[in-house]
């Protein structure tokens, strides 16, 4: 899993009838102080976040198995909303 | 499996039932001096590990889910194991 930061949203009509009525973010993924890392990618949400919150976001097959209809061509897929990270002791 | 350092935890209230009860951690992966090696990952915690512990690393989904007893959990990355010594 990795910490990422929504900054916006995708609005697409025209997809794979297995991601209707799945929201999709842009996402910046962040480094454990927060810093950007890389380019921002789009992520499937499955836990209501939006723009601002910080949020942990899956790759590979475990994205698609975090959605309600498994059977799907997912690649990132939005897991959790962090309250908060605590770095060191 | 990878070694990695616990270097903090995250905070997470809204996030998919499978993860309920589980702690999340901010793993550094380390090389074989035990030096930190590329971007740090959040990982499952199964074993009790803290901040500072060096542990081994799964990043492979299907072990994950085995470990989880749940063969559609959306889980890939799991602390298995905390290092005592490394030889």
């Amino acid at each position: 899993m990795k910490l990422g930061k929504v900054i916006g949203n995708v609005v697409c009509t025209q997809k794979v009838d297995s991601l209707q009525d799945i929201k999709l973010l842009l996402v910046q993924p962040l480094n454990e102080k927060f810093e950007e890392i890389g380019n921002p990618v789009v992520a499937c949400d499955t836990v209501q976040a939006g723009i601002n919150d910080i949020v942990f976001y899956e790759g590979g097959r475990e994205a698609a198995l975090g959605l309600k209809n498994w059977f799907n061509p997912s690649d990132l897929t939005i897991m959790g909303i962090v309250d908060q990270v605590n770095i060191g002791e | 499996m990878i070694l990695g350092k616990v270097i903090g935890n995250v905070v997470s209230t809204i996030k998919l039932p499978v993860y309920q009860g589980y702690k999340i951690l901010i793993v550094q992966p380390l090389n074989d001096k035990e030096e930190p090696k590329g971007e740090s990952v959040l990982a499952l915690d199964t074993v009790q590990a803290g901040v500072g512990d060096t542990v081994l690393v799964i990043d492979e989904g299907n072990s994950s889910r085995l470990i989880m007893n749940d063969s559609t959990a959306p889980v890939r990355t799991m602390i298995v194991g905390i290092v005592d010594a490394i030889k």
